[in-house]
């Protein structure tokens, strides 16, 4: 007579292997600690900083470099609260209430203004784009382009990127109808399949999909925010309360040293400080 | 003996059972005891029924989400329950085994598809497509209904499935030995006494429409206005709230915590009104 | 007669036609994402680890994340899943507490992903201080799909015949000696489709997990080490744009592990139901 099967029957190979798993896990678990280092924040940075840990790494292989995003204000209170020994931003301005004594400017990022490339307008002040941004502005043809309606796409209230671009324009609402992204991935692809749309992101995101449109008259390019004249520009801060750990200095000085900026260089961003010494 | 451990054995199910409960009840507690201050300060009106989102000016006001979060649900629903209980009804009825044997994994490999790769797929091929035949900016309520209707296809489909499955045999031979053709079998019997579990696809569905967030925020644009149309930009309580999250503090993130308690008992309602629904047509399942 | 005929005939083209519709929709999806990504999939990518931000090299620790989180979410919420589940179809009546309990599971059932993150970020990440973890990201997940697992448990359960439980009873076996013997054994494909559905949606989350297994790109040592998982990587990918080919050939991987899973699992249910056949 066949036994009736009980339930653990088809899995009880699972069981031991699980419980093998398990103490391997738990087993690494006990790490020391002591010597590790984590960033928190900027989405947009987050990238760099992993290629920027591994090689930190690479060099120094007792010193644990791990990065995570959470965005600009993630970063900021990661590193009130302690979760991350660093925190990113790229932000503007840090927020007034913000009680981070010390941030250093690792990196700096341009941010380009980006239309479809069917789109004939080349030009745009930096009046008219906030007219634009505010809904005071609705169809192409008001800027001598086609008659089309312009499709405002821009960032979620958190990303500093946005942050950056509404600060540096000068405070305005942001008109309720706005598309809102919340990478600047999305945001390339949406105005890059939207012939209406107008939209920013990093310079570094710039591609043959989109097109870039010159502000006040300059197009973005690294010598022109070099030279100070391209102004939407903003930082990279990375934050810590009062005096970074040793492993964390040790990290920092990397990033800021000339192997960790010709990195910063080599992937689209601009280096934390000029021969002019612009901050 | 075997009685003795036949009661231990109840006894750890029941523990077991509360677990999951008490998972529920701390989840509740802690967006409840998060959200709550904040609708004592701004008092429900505002919050539930202005039209005016601007956390940095101080009004909060979610209306439009409310709206959005609806207006897509019901669409997925409209897409996903039809295709899946009509599909579930061919496959456990209508087909040779061999041809379930094949389809039904077909199917539930969609349900493994990440929500973000949906998102994706829909940004790169729906809404354009959206924007070139209907207009609009293609990032729309439409979008999201259609994304979230594919997304929860499988799941409604496959335990309808398990539900038409579990239906005894026993009913369909009564109807045919009365000369129902399948069809009328299927539909005056099988329909009936699978109703229950075929409504708790549907239930598990809907759930899963509401709370999706990466999706939604990737293909139905975002914008804080109210949607006038299916092709216009809208921004749902979950989109909302993982938009925001990142960034707020104080009233602000208390104002999201608060949005999760409007979704917790707009999920309540849906719940409850199953249930009643089901409690009418008086199903008995034993 | 042939009014009825005819009319089977058209519900059954009606039908059929849904489910062409549905399987239409499943192959777009899936063939959008092969063939854009296949070409990137190659040993190279499933084992090594990324370069440069990730626009080259390959996905192994995004591989290996993704397999430990959803195994351990699983191992949480199985025992649990299928307990609450059996506890309620077979020791209770129909009563205010068993709908209760039922309410309850459907509510947790629509609680959206983003809230179990934050959930899962402020409590277990932050109040029990396990970090951005492995651990935080399991029990996030398996609160996450343990209403799925009771319900459909629950289903396969209940639709076990009545007669059979009352054969066994009265053959001397106890109550939980039928459950484990009688019941719980056919009602295994039911409850192996939760599983499934619940491990796919376990490898495809990325709100929740974001927020509580963090985004590290390493190889975890231990359960609380923060871990990416391949949905995220895609996400983060995708979103940043930093590589769209690399983006597809993870959501290739993430597709193919599916259906692995998918076809392991029914070979593994085939075997079963064949053995208890004999």
């Amino acid at each position: 007579m066949s036994r009736m099967l009980p339930r653990a029957r088809p899995r009880s190979w699972r069981v031991p292997v699980f419980i093998a798993v398990a103490c391997g896990l738990l087993a690494g678990s006990c790490a020391d600690r002591a010597s590790s280092v984590t960033l928190a924040g900027s989405t947009a940075f987050q990238p760099f900083a992993e290629k920027l840990a591994d090689a930190y790494d690479a060099a120094h292989p007792e010193i644990d470099v791990t990065v995570q995003g959470g965005g600009s204000a993630v970063g900021i209170s990661a590193a009130i609260n302690g979760a991350a020994q660093i925190g990113m931003a790229d932000l503007v301005e840090l927020p007034p209430d913000a009680k981070i004594p010390t941030a250093f400017v690792v990196a700096r990022d341009g941010i380009a203004v980006i239309v479809n490339p069917a789109n004939g307008i080349a030009d745009l002040t930096m009046a008219r784009i906030r007219d634009i941004y505010a809904g005071a502005i609705r169809n192409w043809k008001d800027l001598g382009g086609p008659d089309r309606l312009i499709t405002v796409v821009s960032r979620e209230s958190g990303s500093g990127t946005r942050s950056s671009f509404e600060t540096i324009l000068g405070r305005f609402d942001l008109a309720d109808s706005a598309i809102i992204q919340d990478s600047n991935g999305t945001v390339r692809a949406t105005v890059a399949d939207d012939a209406g749309a107008i939209g920013y992101l990093s310079y570094g995101l710039v591609s043959d999909a989109i097109k870039a449109v010159k502000v006040d008259g300059l197009p973005c390019t690294t010598e022109l925010i070099l030279a100070g004249k391209y102004r939407l520009v903003r930082p990279i801060y990375f934050l810590c309360m009062g005096e970074p750990s040793p492993a964390a200095k040790g990290f920092i000085d990397y990033v800021l040293g000339p192997a960790g900026q010709a990195s910063i260089e080599a992937d689209g961003l601009l280096p934390a400080t000029t021969s002019r010494g612009a901050r | 003996m075997k009685a003795a451990s036949d009661r231990i054995a109840e006894r750890i199910l029941l523990a077991v059972a509360s677990t999951a409960i008490l998972c529920l009840l701390v989840i509740a507690a802690f967006i409840f005891k998060e959200g709550i201050p904040f609708l004592l300060k701004v008092g429900p009106r505002d919050f539930l029924f202005s039209s005016d989102w601007r956390p940095d000016a101080g009004s909060y006001g979610i209306f439009p989400m409310i709206a959005s979060s609806l207006w897509v649900t019901f669409g997925a629903l409209a897409i996903g329950a039809p295709l899946g209980i009509l599909g579930a009804i061919f496959l456990a009825e209508f087909s040779p085994p061999a041809v379930v044997q094949v389809v039904k994994p077909a199917i539930e490999l969609l349900a493994g598809i990440p929500s973000v790769v949906f998102g994706f797929i829909g940004v790169m091929v729906l809404a354009p497509f959206i924007r070139r035949v209907a207009g609009g900016p293609g990032l729309s309520v439409l979008a999201a209904a259609i994304v979230l209707g594919v997304m929860i296809l499988p799941t409604v489909m496959s335990i309808s499935i398990d539900a038409l499955r579990a239906v005894p045999q026993s009913f369909r031979e009564g109807a045919f030995a009365l000369g129902a053709t399948r069809w009328q079998a299927v539909r005056m019997v099988v329909l009936k006494a699978a109703r229950s579990g075929l409504l708790a696809g549907t239930i598990l569905g809907m759930g899963r429409a509401i709370g999706e967030t990466m999706a939604v925020i990737m293909v139905a644009g975002n914008s804080v206005k109210m949607p006038a149309s299916p092709l216009d930009s809208a921004r749902t309580l979950t989109a909302n709230i993982a938009l925001e999250m990142g960034y707020a503090t104080g009233l602000h993130r208390q104002a999201l915590f608060a949005t999760g308690i409007v979704l917790f008992v707009v999920i309540m309602i849906l719940n409850a009104s199953a249930m009643a629904a089901l409690k009418r047509k008086g199903a008995a399942r034993r | 007669m042939n009014a009825h005929k005819l009319s089977q005939r058209v519900a059954v083209a009606l039908l059929g036609g849904a489910t062409l519709l549905t399987l239409a929709a499943v192959a777009f999806v899936i063939f959008f994402v092969l063939e854009k990504g296949l070409s990137q999939v190659n040993l190279e990518f499933l084992l090594s680890k990324p370069r440069d931000m990730g626009k080259e090299g390959g996905i192994f620790p995004a591989i290996a994340g993704t397999l430990f989180l959803s195994l351990l979410a699983i191992a949480a919420a199985l025992p649990l899943g299928v307990g609450t589940a059996v506890y309620l179809a077979e020791y209770t009546r129909e009563n205010g507490f068993t709908r209760a309990l039922r309410f309850g599971t459907d509510c947790l059932a629509g609680i959206p992903s983003i809230i179990f993150g934050l959930f899962g970020y402020i409590f277990f990440v932050t109040t029990l201080r396990m970090g951005w973890s492995l651990l935080a990201g399991a029990l996030t997940l398996a609160i996450m799909v343990l209403p799925t697992i009771i319900r459909s448990s629950e289903e396969a359960i209940r639709s076990v015949p009545e007669s059979w439980r009352e054969v066994s009873l009265s053959v001397g076996a106890t109550r939980w000696e039928t459950v484990r013997k009688v019941v719980l054994p056919s009602a295994l494909p039911g409850i192996v489709t939760g599983v499934m559905l619940s491990f796919g949606r376990s490898i495809g989350e990325t709100a929740a997990v974001i927020f509580t297994a963090g985004s590290s790109f390493r190889m975890p040592r231990g359960v609380f080490d923060s871990v990416r998982t391949m949905a995220v990587h895609f996400y983060i990918l995708a979103r940043e744009g930093i590589s769209t080919e690399k983006a597809y050939g993870t959501a290739a991987v993430l597709v193919m592990s599916v259906l692995a899973v998918n076809v392991l699992t029914y070979w593994l249910m085939h075997r079963f139901i064949a053995r208890r056949a004999r």
